[in-house]
């Protein structure tokens, strides 16, 4: 019981370290961020307050395919049986899931940054809205994970990713977009509790369904 | 032979009914809705055939995943596939429907929107399926993405529209159809004609197709 944490801990820093050792593809979605931002901000100026939004949610979507497509199929067959000598697929999942939030985060923290700084700043309330992204950064960092498994071992392109996760993901994206609307004047948003509370179960069930079917993705 | 397929005849008897009893009975003369309201007898029957093929579906991958039955996972794709026509004609209907009552085909009803990204979920789906050569990893893969994307769509399809305002009668509170808002007369045309016999009809149709598969996986398995 207690060596689970301690298992999903050392396959997080597994992951790390890979991302330490293997920089280019850090830098390469770190790149593929700025560019797409400063190609938006060719393209559009400095857009309206609703446009502003949509688009970073947006952004917010095509990023976390790219970072999260790269951390599923850049392992070859060889590692994945590696991995699964190792430890169980429940924990690999964990680890996976946590890793990437994170990973997510800290795209979201730079592309809000880069955001701000080109597209203006029309934010009311920059904690709420960072508040706001940093949870729908998490969510959709959550789902992409899973259907990244998906897609790897359909041995498939990041593409095949964006036809699974994108319907999916609608839902909580437009939830999302509601939601931020609120840090950009203070207008009163009603049934707020109700779409947090969605959000949040949205997630909760999102982690359990991947613990419970990750096993049958696992083994071959 | 009537003790195995008296359900397709009675599929047969019911939309007879259906469609007698739905073009020709009495309907409550109602402003802008008027005779379209027939509509209801093939519009909203679609969509409960859509819902219960998905859920089949669904069960079917489950059991897929229990016992690794191939006969489990070509039931399951076969009523996803007729799960995806019966949202295809609930579609077209609808916005039919929709251009006589709201002025247009398609006005981004959060109804609308949840059956579209449902339609793009399952095509999805297919597209996953056939992407995959081995028989086998691609009945588990799809099965696994079948639950899990039945998981993440039915709140949204039961619970957002209850969040945000639509165009579809029952509003806020029961955005689907109010079971005691329905005519009296139509009622019985509703739930004991058409519900039951396009639903029948549907299983009918994949029942053929699962024997036609079953039966080719039979002959792929022993030449």
């Amino acid at each position: 019981m207690f060596r689970a944490p301690r298992l999903i801990l050392a396959l997080i820093k597994k992951d790390v370290l890979l991302e330490f050792r293997q920089q280019y593809s850090f830098y390469g979605v770190l790149l593929y961020v700025a560019s797409t931002i400063f190609v938006l901000y060719l393209a559009m100026g400095q857009p309206e307050n609703m446009i502003w939004n949509g688009l970073f949610w947006m952004m917010q979507l095509f990023i976390c395919v790219n970072a999260i497509a790269k951390t599923f199929l850049q392992e070859g067959k060889g590692r994945q049986l590696y991995f699964y000598s190792l430890c169980s697929p429940v924990h690999f999942i964990l680890a996976r899931m946590i890793f990437n939030a994170a990973l997510m985060l800290l795209m979201n923290l730079i592309s809000l940054s880069l955001f701000i700084l080109l597209l203006g700043y029309p934010l009311a309330h920059p904690l709420l809205f960072l508040v706001i992204s940093c949870f729908g950064a998490c969510s959709i960092s959550l789902v992409f994970s899973f259907l990244a498994a998906i897609a790897a071992r359909a041995q498939q392109n990041a593409a095949l990713m964006a036809i699974l996760g994108f319907p999916l993901i609608i839902p909580q994206l437009m939830l999302l977009m509601r939601l931020s609307t609120l840090a950009f004047s203070d207008v009163f948003q009603s049934g707020l509790t109700s779409i947090i509370l969605l959000l949040a179960s949205f997630d909760i069930m999102i982690v359990v369904l991947s613990v419970i079917l990750f096993p049958f993705l696992w083994k071959d | 032979m009537l003790r195995k397929n008296w359900w397709k005849i009675l599929s047969f008897f019911l939309l007879l009914y259906t469609f007698t009893a739905g073009f020709l009975g009495k309907v409550p003369a109602k402003p802008i809705l008027n005779e379209t309201i027939r509509n209801l007898y093939f519009h909203v029957a679609m969509w409960f055939g859509m819902m219960i093929f998905f859920v089949v579906s669904v069960i079917y991958s489950i059991k897929y995943l229990r016992h690794n039955r191939p006969s489990d996972d070509i039931y399951a794709v076969e009523f996803a596939r007729t799960g995806v026509v019966f949202g295809l004609l609930g579609l077209i209907t609808g916005s039919v429907w929709a251009r006589y009552t709201w002025g247009d085909f398609w006005s981004n009803d959060p109804k609308q929107l949840g059956a579209a990204i449902a339609l793009l979920i399952y095509l999805a789906y297919f597209v996953l399926r056939n992407s995959l050569t081995d028989i086998d990893k691609s009945a588990r893969i799809s099965a696994v993405y079948n639950v899990f994307a039945f998981a993440m769509l039915f709140p949204t399809i039961w619970i957002i529209p209850r969040l945000v305002e639509s165009l579809h009668p029952g509003g806020m509170g029961n955005p689907a159809l109010d079971t005691k808002d329905i005519d009296s007369r139509m009622r019985l045309v509703f739930w004991f004609g058409a519900i039951p016999g396009w639903t029948l009809l549907g299983v009918w149709i994949s029942t053929l197709r699962i024997r036609l598969q079953l039966f080719s996986l039979k002959h792929e398995l022993h030449g």
